[in-house]
């Protein structure tokens, strides 16, 4: 058994991990559909957008682990639970299609506004990465808010499924604009957004998609994720425990 | 005799050049990673050759064969010691495949992309969008096209058919 690595909690490096884990973590639930898929196109869909997730992880915990000389592998396997820092939101179980659509959505509706700002950040890897991230969030927006209008504005079952949804996952969508000193920090020093700055756009966009797909968001609540913080819901240790078997139990495996 | 222009070697980054418009992509071997336009520049160093490749998509998995077999065909060219770097920005994009690599694409059975716009997806356009322009068949030209999938074999493709030939083809997403 690896023993665990000890990261630095500098703000920098927080902020750097809570994006770099929020692709890493939704990679790996979508990953999870790779032969589920309700029709063969979309299993493709989704399996090339866990793809495309997963790259921008491996750029983003490579850049991250490069001040306390970890590689993206020891970071993406090796830590403890703790110490994985995205947002609940992505750590949920997949539950069905519009489960999965809807929060495909919300999380590249975010995504793809927080590359935008990112790709004028003062440090330049992460602002190169931001470059190329930023079309294929606009891709797996796109391609989310399509299905979530078949879906809200489809058949009854459709519709009945995504207001489910929507009652499960809406909550989680707070903890994505919640501001604390890791985010103080990085605005004061040009390295990346405040969280929320992006709120009033992400709403401007989710109400769009919303509207033309018939479904309503449910009211604000009180409820607050602290994933980000390491705090998570304890879906986290499972999926972890998946994710890290291979690089624990054989230590250093490559392919 | 003395003719009119004089013969010049040429250098071994122009050697690197031609050797590099034979290495071809691994998952769209009509094309070559120079027509691909992502190698982006070849360097002389007194230790050797660098070539600057810049990756198509973040999570594209050739990108590591890619830069294996360039260096491959390298060694087998006998220039001598070189080495790969990958630079991230500018961010590829698909206007960077040539000519002739549209045209390769086009022979291949795969719709070119067309052009990247200017701002493209700056401005929200989630729902009631612009149709996008007719695609037209690589293999009769007829721009009866659908798409039947946003997400094809690769990352970079999408799946359309023809409703005039009936036949279905990829489209390179223009990014």
């Amino acid at each position: 058994m690896t023993a665990s690595i000890q990261i630095h909690h500098d703000p920098a490096t927080q902020y750097l991990l809570r994006l770099g884990d929020t692709c890493l973590i939704l990679g790996q639930r979508l990953g999870e559909w790779c032969g589920h898929a309700p029709v063969l196109e979309e299993d493709i869909a989704l399996a090339n957008i866990a793809l495309d997730l997963v790259g921008q992880a491996r750029a983003l915990l490579t850049h991250a682990g490069r001040s306390g000389g970890f590689d993206e592998d020891q970071l993406a396997f090796l830590r403890e639970e703790r110490d994985y820092l995205n947002p609940t939101l992505v750590e949920l179980p997949r539950g069905d299609f519009a489960f999965t659509v809807l929060r495909n959505l919300m999380v590249s509706t975010w995504l793809k506004l927080i590359w935008a700002a990112l790709a004028e950040s003062n440090d330049t890897e992460l602002a190169a990465i931001a470059g190329k991230a930023i079309k294929e969030a606009r891709y797996h927006q796109q391609h989310s808010a399509d299905w979530l209008v078949r879906l809200g504005d489809g058949t009854a079952e459709s519709k009945r499924r995504c207001d489910i949804a929507l009652s499960a996952l809406w909550r989680y969508a707070a903890e994505l604009f919640d501001d604390d000193a890791v985010d103080a920090a990085a605005h004061a020093t040009g390295l990346g957004p405040a969280w929320s700055s992006l709120h009033a756009q992400w709403r401007a966009e989710m109400a769009e998609v919303l509207a033309e797909a018939t479904l309503a968001a449910p009211e604000d609540s009180v409820f607050r994720s602290t994933g980000k913080r390491g705090v998570h819901s304890e879906h986290m240790g499972r999926l972890l425990a998946e994710m890290q078997h291979l690089q624990r139990s054989f230590p250093g495996g490559a392919w | 005799m003395v003719t009119g222009a004089a013969l010049v070697d040429p250098t071994r980054a122009e050697r690197a050049w031609a050797v590099l418009a034979t290495v071809l992509d691994p998952e769209v071997p009509a094309l070559s990673v120079r027509d691909l336009g992502i190698v982006r520049d070849v360097i002389e160093h007194d230790d050797g050759l660098e070539i600057v490749l810049t990756p198509t998509y973040s999570g594209c998995p050739a990108t590591e064969v890619i830069a294996q077999d360039c260096l491959a065909a390298i060694a087998a060219a006998g220039l001598g010691a070189a080495r790969v770097t990958l630079r991230r920005a500018p961010a590829w994009t698909t206007d960077w495949i040539s000519d002739e690599g549209r045209r390769k694409l086009r022979d291949y059975g795969i719709a070119p992309p067309g052009p990247v716009e200017p701002g493209a997806g700056v401005a929200m356009r989630i729902v009631r969008r612009r149709a996008a322009p007719a695609l037209a068949c690589p293999r009769c030209g007829s721009v009866q096209t659908e798409q039947l999938s946003a997400f094809g074999s690769t990352a970079c493709k999408s799946l359309y058919r023809c409703t005039a030939c009936r036949e279905p083809f990829e489209h390179f997403k223009p990014i």
